[in-house]
């Protein structure tokens, strides 16, 4: 009988360190999250720094330099994303030799997860394009480019969700209208679909359907055209759409200060960022993210 | 035993509770950090790109031809000699590729003064010349085009008074920029031959306000890089010393 009573008080004491312990851990897992997401646009074969001489960007750039810059932000945080908005190709020597094949194999040694399809990719063709998806080992995601008379079918995806550390990153790409801007014979049966529609459709997807806590929209429509104010750009963009946490932009090469925050059509308020060209900037936005109820009452504050 | 089951019940719903609370996102932080020399470069990506850079290296600067004399677009007023070292290189690398594929041969060449990327250096030509000179992707194509069209062509000629390059064609103004002479490989212009007019695609497509090509009977496509025409140019000869000529001249 004494045996018998140590037995169950000595099991009801594990249960209690137990569950001390399961309760702290859970809490401390789960009350506090980081997620960065790194970003980069228009490359444009740009893998060597720029040189001493150069009359604008004088030793800046540089993919050798970039690697070991992500590797530090990612000791300091694994869950990291790593993300590319298009115009990987087109703009140095490497292109012409090696028809891309080295900007996708650095990437893949850079651990991208994902890019979007920028108007230059398809300079070498859709065949060109397609030709050096061999060397890719990330993710290639575009929702308006409909590819399904193209070579390219099957080779894209119009979003991929990505979990860190428990939480899910939703992204969908959106590439810009080809028809003038590349040759028919290039782009080939490639379909253009409207992009606010699409974008509206994915965020639903991911916030509704998919249950995304972060939705990430990679875009090669550009950030602002000011001559035509009414050409979709990405402030545009952002502001016709709601659920959109970030939107990361190319094709304009434009240098901001610092992220914009942009209102949604809900009046919420997102980000859009876009880093230049050439390998010059990296983007970093961070994430934050707490289960506890009490800090969500204030909002998300945004610090650019 | 009951104790224990308090226990697990405890466990199950605080659990239970802890995973119903969705992640809130509370605080964005964005910025903007700049490669530059101050960050350490991967010494495992340098040495992966090494071997690529290297060989570009080689092939772009391994000696092709040698160039007698410096060339600028600047240089000359109605023709260039640069300019008609271009125009007749691509007359010469077109042409068999042409004449293979239509059995017709090309009877002129235009090209644009603008596209003159850079100048020709004396001394060693190599294939990195050839992309400063022509560092865009355009390639050549073939306009048949109808005597009458080929009018307007020189009719943008005489008036823009720039020295295009142009090949295998003749042309001679008066002081009012009226056509003293025009003629293609020696002979006179009908207006109901046919003449197939090299160019490239963007000048094609209306580049420089060369309308005239939209209006033509058929277009080939040679899939031939303006820039892979000069370096074939640059493999053949040994010297290149082109000079100012009478092509394109302006009579007092």
């Amino acid at each position: 009988m004494k045996r018998r009573d140590f037995i169950q008080q000595a099991t009801a004491g594990t249960a209690l360190v137990a569950l001390g312990g399961t309760v702290l851990q859970s809490f401390a897992t789960t009350s506090s999250k980081k997620i960065t997401i790194l970003h980069t646009n228009d490359v444009h074969s740009h893998i060597d720094a720029f040189g001493p001489d150069d009359g604008r960007n004088a030793n800046k750039g540089g993919v050798a330099r970039r690697a070991s810059l992500i590797e530090t932000i990612r000791k300091e945080n694994p869950n990291t994303l790593l993300l590319d908005a298009g115009d990987i190709f087109q703009g140095t020597p490497y292109f012409n030799y090696y028809g891309g094949e080295l900007e996708f194999k650095l990437m893949s040694k850079l651990k991208y997860d994902a890019a979007t399809i920028g108007n230059h990719d398809f300079d070498n063709g859709i065949d060109g394009l397609y030709a050096q998806l061999e060397h890719a080992e990330f993710k290639f995601i575009s929702a308006n480019y409909d590819f399904s008379n193209t070579i390219m079918d099957t080779h894209t995806k119009p979003y991929e969700i990505f979990v860190k550390d428990g939480i899910k990153i939703g992204v969908f790409g959106i590439g810009i209208e080809l028809n003038g801007l590349v040759s028919q014979e290039m782009f080939k049966e490639t379909t253009y679909l409207d992009p606010v529609e699409i974008s509206q459709d994915m965020s639903r997807i991911l916030k509704a359907e998919k249950h995304c806590d972060l939705v990430i929209c990679l875009s090669h429509l550009g950030y602002h055209y000011e001559k035509t104010p009414d050409k979709i750009s990405d402030l545009k963009l952002a502001a016709m759409t709601k659920d959109i946490d970030l939107i990361i932009g190319g094709h304009t090469h434009t240098f901001l200060p610092k992220p914009t925050v942009v209102k949604n059509i809900v009046g919420k308020r997102m980000l859009v960022n876009q880093v230049g060209c050439y390998g010059l900037n990296l983007g970093k936005i961070d994430f934050y993210f707490d289960s506890n109820n009490n800090v969500s009452a204030n909002g998300t504050s945004i610090i650019v | 035993m009951r104790l224990t089951h308090l226990f697990f019940l405890l466990y199950f719903f605080c659990l239970f509770n802890c995973k119903q609370r969705k992640p809130e996102l509370t605080k964005i932080e964005g910025r903007q950090i700049q490669i530059t020399d101050t960050l350490q470069s991967d010494s495992e990506i340098e040495a992966y790109i090494k071997p690529y850079r290297d060989h570009i290296k080689k092939d772009l600067d391994s000696v092709l031809a040698y160039a007698a004399n410096t060339f600028s677009k600047s240089d000359g007023k109605l023709n260039t000699a640069i300019g008609n070292y271009m125009a007749d290189a691509i007359y010469d690398e077109a042409n068999p590729v042409f004449k293979s594929r239509t059995d017709h041969d090309i009877d002129m060449v235009l090209l644009n003064h603008g596209g003159i990327r850079s100048v020709l250096s004396k001394g060693p030509v190599t294939k990195r010349t050839a992309f400063e000179l022509m560092p865009f992707e355009n390639s050549i194509v073939v306009v048949a085009m109808k005597g009458k069209q080929v009018d307007s062509l020189i009719h943008y000629l005489c008036h823009g008074m720039r020295a295009h390059p142009i090949s295998k064609l003749k042309l001679v103004i008066d002081d009012n920029k009226r056509i003293v002479e025009a003629k293609i490989k020696g002979q006179d212009i009908k207006a109901d031959n046919t003449y197939y007019v090299a160019t490239n695609d963007y000048l094609y497509k209306g580049g420089d306000r060369m309308n005239f090509f939209k209006t033509n009977d058929s277009l080939y496509v040679l899939d031939y890089k303006v820039r892979n025409a000069l370096i074939d140019n640059f493999k053949k000869i040994d010297t290149i010393n082109p000079v100012i000529d009478d092509r394109f001249i302006q009579i007092k």
